[in-house]
């Protein structure tokens, strides 16, 4: 499967030239950009960890893309997402956010269905590599 | 404007409190002096006296009987402090290029509104005066709500900025679709259109207006197959997905009970229509924020005192008045599909939905500013005959903070419901992703959709069956500010 979160998931992954294009429409608003990677993608899993801190002052992609290809060396195979923060008075939150690195397999989430009062069921969603290996270990290199 | 026989108020007590019927104007309903004061509500009506009757009376009779007026004199207004709960026409234009039509600009002192309720407001604003003879139509265009009076309101429960954060869903406008056959279906069969359309790439799926609790299928199967529905295409996708659950019944007793299996379930959002009224509007709202539910509204019946621009309530005022009420999502039109709207109004409504501050807009029909004092936002919705051939025109009108809902645009398609959706989540990916690289969007858009058409067989599909279908009729509600305008 192929998990379908951030606002280009649709579209064939996206080269380097067309990430930093992004960046630098992010730039262009003001926005901070961050970089975010984890091996627990769960669409309730708010907290990916900080590859350092959000850019607040940078204002070229290039250093952006220095630091994702860093990211992406150290992880290689988690998923690694932009996010551009906007702390503009009325937004202070995430403008756009979209995946830049997946593993090389994703075995994506089993659907648990607990059965309790007459028809009603509790629906549970838990990742495949989640549950099989720790943190740090979950997907093949 | 009649300004020779401009009827003054009358200032000696004694003769302004003789028995008998005197002129609004006459009564201190008209001050063309009037300065409002920064805690007035501000309405402007368009009003179309009666052949022989002065606009300005009549502007004054609009303020007296959407205040405090009677049809004649009474003593009684001596026990009060009478001049303060008059409300006063200060103003008066002729509408351009509509004869016998006139703007008149109204001051409401803020004693005069209960705090928090929008039907105490609409009590008096438009509870008698759009029936009152001496006028042949009336219509309210847009108010001016005081910071005073905004924030003795609540507002949206959740707003753009906490559902996207709730969704994690960003830098796009999010994807929805109504369900169809709107009637008929039954729990199973609907649950299976929800979960295909949300399997091809949906963030989200609807009950329309007016699915309840019919014979063919009660409202708790709906609930039940549709969160089913939900689950399922979540965890196949690993991204939030919703169906809006229409819990609108005939009390709120029982719209509670649907709220709360719908909260059980497990459903991050529940719908409502507007035809349930201001005041169960306000206390579901209550019900949302109390338990971290987003509420869509859907506007239906709007279009019965919307639409026709010289009698009813313009729908920016509607606006106005749910944004304080609290609801999350508002269906506020689409310019290019199937239902009335010309761009520019309607960009006016997202304005009001979306703005922190809106700005004086005459050709968008916005009349005056307006502080939200920082209420949430709402995300507006546009519904109804769109479909993806038309991304570079929604995206352009619309921006990012909207939900489009291609109903018949999804379910339609030739290849079926998932790749209906599939081509839709495409189409728009493929739009932001271009416009952000700087393209000329609205130029290039057919080329940028035709591009993408090429690797994404369902994109072709939907661009070959709908690519040239356009809903190109005059509108009927135009700011009268600019020449009616028509999307190609």
């Amino acid at each position: 499967m192929r998990i379908t979160q951030g606002c280009f998931s649709f579209l064939p992954d996206l080269s380097d030239s067309q990430i930093a294009a992004q960046i630098n429409y992010c730039l262009e608003q003001e926005w901070a950009v961050a970089i975010e990677f984890t091996d627990d993608p769960h669409p309730r899993n708010t907290y990916w960890n900080m590859w350092g801190l959000p850019m607040f002052d940078l204002r070229d992609p290039a250093g952006v893309m220095g630091e994702l290809k860093a990211c992406r060396e150290a992880n290689p195979e988690n998923y690694i997402r932009i996010n551009a923060f906007d702390s503009t008075k009325g937004w202070e939150t995430v403008r756009m956010s979209f995946i830049v690195q997946r593993p090389t397999a994703e075995p994506g989430f089993r659907l648990i269905r607990q059965e309790t009062q007459g028809r009603n069921l509790r629906y549970t969603m838990e990742s495949y590599a989640v549950g099989r290996n720790p943190e740090g270990a979950r997907y093949a290199g | 404007m009649g300004a020779a026989d401009n009827p003054q108020q009358i200032l000696d007590p004694k003769k302004r409190y003789q028995a008998g019927v005197l002129k609004y104007a006459q009564m201190g309903y008209w001050d063309a002096d009037y300065e409002p004061k920064d805690t007035d509500v501000l309405a402007v009506f368009r009003i179309t006296p009666q052949e022989g009757v002065d606009p300005i009376e009549a502007a004054a009779a609009v303020a007296g009987e959407s205040s405090t007026a009677t049809w004649t004199v009474v003593w009684t207004d001596r026990l009060t402090a009478c001049d303060k709960y008059r409300a006063k026409a200060y103003r008066i234009d002729p509408v351009p290029g509509q004869e016998g039509q006139y703007f008149c600009w109204v001051a409401y002192d803020l004693d005069l509104f209960e705090e928090g309720s929008i039907a105490n407001l609409t009590a008096s604003i438009i509870g008698n005066v759009f029936s009152f003879k001496p006028l042949k139509a009336a219509r309210l265009e847009d108010m001016r709500l005081p910071v005073a009076y905004v924030k003795t309101f609540r507002g949206p429960p959740t707003g753009i900025v906490v559902e996207r954060e709730r969704l994690e869903k960003y830098g796009r406008p999010l994807l929805g679709a109504t369900m169809k056959p709107k009637l008929g279906l039954s729990g199973k069969n609907y649950g299976r259109v929800v979960y295909e359309a949300l399997r091809g790439g949906l963030d989200f799926t609807k009950d329309d207006e007016n699915i309840n609790s019919q014979p063919f299928m009660h409202w708790r199967d709906r609930f039940l197959y549709c969160m089913e529905g939900v689950n399922q295409a979540a965890a196949q996708t690993g991204e939030s997905k919703g169906h809006y659950l229409n819990i609108t019944a005939g009390t709120m007793e029982e719209m509670y009970k649907r709220a709360e299996f719908a909260r059980e379930l497990g459903s991050c959002i529940v719908m409502i229509d507007l035809v349930i009224g201001w005041t169960a509007i306000q206390s579901i709202s209550n019900w949302c924020r109390e338990n971290d539910m987003i509420l869509h509204m859907h506007r239906a019946g709007h279009g019965t005192y919307t639409r026709q621009k010289n009698h009813g309530v313009s729908f920016r005022v509607i606006a106005k008045w749910l944004r304080l009420a609290g609801v999350d999502h508002l269906h506020a039109g689409t310019a290019v599909g199937k239902l009335e709207g010309d761009p520019m109004t309607v960009q006016g409504f997202y304005n009001v939905c979306r703005d922190t501050y809106t700005k004086q807009d005459l050709p968008r029909g916005l009349f005056f500013d307006q502080d939200w004092a920082s209420i949430k936002r709402v995300m507006p919705v546009a519904s109804g005959g769109i479909h993806a051939g038309q991304m570079h025109q929604l995206l352009d009108l619309f921006g990012d903070e909207c939900v489009l809902q291609f109903g018949g645009g999804t379910i339609g398609h030739p290849m079926g419901i998932q790749a209906g959706a599939t081509a839709n989540r495409v189409a728009l990916e493929a739009m932001v992703l271009a416009r952000n690289e700087g393209r000329d969007i609205l130029n290039e858009g057919p080329q940028i959709l035709a591009d993408a058409a090429k690797w994404c067989q369902p994109l072709r599909a939907a661009l070959d069956t709908w690519g040239d279908i356009t809903f190109n009729y005059t509108s009927t509600d135009t700011s009268d500010f600019v020449p009616t305008a028509s999307v190609a």
